[in-house]
């Protein structure tokens, strides 16, 4: 065992883990932090991905004793302080980017970090960062009307397809 | 998984040490590493994470070439080579997804040789210089065939360093379900001739088209490679695509980048 710590939405958090432990088992598992889902715990579907220090990553294909002295943000630390939905998890509700929800806190965290790097993306740089979450539901079309709205664009001429 | 301990040295010296020990194995990024651990593919006894290693991040220029620390993540590359080697920095841009390219490292990338791996044909055809912690070896003598390379136990890539070629481009035929290339080409025209290397297509790994690089050091355009045609003997066959059709993209997107670059 390799004792861990890192900070977590905010917070300090400190464990002793095994080598293999996962960052999405430690988070899930050891913190009961399950807004992070596990899709395909093959790399491939994003459905698992938060951010460590500003920048999202596959929390199943991360080892948590990588996270050592990391800033690792969740989908639980991103709704206002207040409690409600932010600006991003708004647009999600307000445009339909969800059905069963399950690929959506992927979505929440990889599409913060498009807007931190690219503040106003075009619809086919969001859906080129997108490459790497997987939805098996919408269809992805309100997922991205959805981001773009978050970035403040106009998206009354997108249809709801 | 298998249980393992992981060590995070910082340096090359005591990442070299802590390899010295039965079954350990060096964690780049981890983007291949983890899923063939989940796999139970590998049993290593000890990991021995590359990330903290100072001297084996980033990318710095001397004359025209750029070195790029073993360590060094694509999304770095993809930023910070873009003004020197674009060509490169566009490859880094396209490899897999941002979340992979936030960890993916090129030290790992070289060093697993995966036979449709994007990397090799940058280095295969810049004539790269792959560095370790024990010795220099040239990209043309270090890929030795699929997941192979003139790697010894315990030797760790420590950076690559490419020559600057004149002008370049990298044509990735995607195969969308994995997101790594069906068939991908590197062009690379230096002031002495012009390289080609091919990954994605051949059970031996990536190679060099060289009939292609002649045809291409006469006149570099695409309509040099008219009279060319690549054997399909030796390409991957999978459900992916068959022989045929890689040895036939191979020359398509070896036309597409000499047009790109030119
Ligand atoms: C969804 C997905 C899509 C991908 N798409 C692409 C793509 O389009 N193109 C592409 O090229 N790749 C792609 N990859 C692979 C990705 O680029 C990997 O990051 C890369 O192949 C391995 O690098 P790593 O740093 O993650 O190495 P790891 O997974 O940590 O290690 C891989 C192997 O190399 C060894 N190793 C690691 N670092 C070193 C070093 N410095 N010296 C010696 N040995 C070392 C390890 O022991 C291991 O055997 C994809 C991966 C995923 C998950
Ligand atoms: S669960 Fe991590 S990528 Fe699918
Ligand atoms: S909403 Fe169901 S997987 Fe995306």
């Amino acid at each position: 065992m390799t004792k861990v710590t890192m900070t977590i939405n905010g917070k300090s958090v400190s464990r002793d883990v095994e080598g293999q432990t996962l960052l999405v088992s430690f988070l899930r598992d050891d913190l009961h932090l399950t807004g992070t889902h596990v899709g395909c715990d093959t790399s491939q579907c994003g459905a698992c991905t938060v951010h460590v220090d500003g920048k999202s990553v596959k929390s199943c294909t991360m080892f948590a004793v990588e996270a050592e002295g990391a800033e690792v943000k969740t989908i639980e630390g991103m709704a206002n302080a207040d409690g409600s939905l932010n600006v991003m998890q708004q647009a999600f509700q307000d445009h339909h980017g969800l059905q069963c929800g399950y690929c959506t806190p992927g979505m929440v965290m990889s599409a913060t970090a498009l807007l931190k790097d690219n503040p106003k993306p075009t619809e086919a740089e969001v859906r080129k960062h997108l490459e790497g979450n997987i939805c098996r539901c919408t269809g992805y079309h309100n997922i991205v009307k959805a981001i773009l709205a978050a970035s403040g664009q106009d998206v009354s001429a997108i249809a709801a397809e | 998984m298998y249980a393992f301990d992981i060590e995070r040295p910082t340096t090359v010296a005591d990442a070299v040490e802590a390899l010295k020990a039965d079954e350990a194995q060096p964690l780049g990024g981890g983007q291949t590493l983890i899923p063939t651990l989940k796999a139970r593919l590998a049993a290593p006894s000890k990991l021995v994470s590359l990330g903290n290693v100072k001297e084996m991040q980033g990318i710095s220029i001397d004359g025209d070439t750029l070195r790029i620390g073993g360590a060094t993540i694509h999304a770095t590359v993809a930023t910070e080579a873009r003004s020197r080697y674009p060509g490169l920095a566009r490859l880094a841009s396209k490899i897999g997804d941002p979340a992979v390219r936030n960890r993916g490292t090129i030290g790992g990338s070289i060093a697993n040789n995966d036979p449709a791996a994007c990397y090799p044909a940058a280095a295969l055809a810049s004539g790269a210089t792959i560095i370790t912690n024990t010795r220099q070896v040239a990209a043309d003598d270090f890929f030795l065939g699929m997941f192979e390379t003139a790697l010894d136990e315990g030797e760790i890539v420590t950076a690559v360093s490419f020559p600057i070629p004149e002008a370049s481009n990298y044509q990735k035929f995607v195969q969308p379900a994995s997101r790594f290339p069906l068939v991908g080409v590197f062009v690379a025209k230096f002031a002495d001739g012009v390289r080609v290397a091919v990954t994605g297509a051949s059970e031996g790994g990536v190679f060099r088209w060289t009939e292609a690089e002649q045809a291409l050091s006469g006149t570099f355009a695409p309509d040099a490679l008219d009279g060319l045609n690549v054997s399909e003997d030796g390409m991957i066959n999978d459900l992916h695509g068959d022989g045929e059709y890689r040895a036939h993209l191979i020359k398509i997107m070896t036309g597409r980048a000499v047009k790109a670059a030119s």
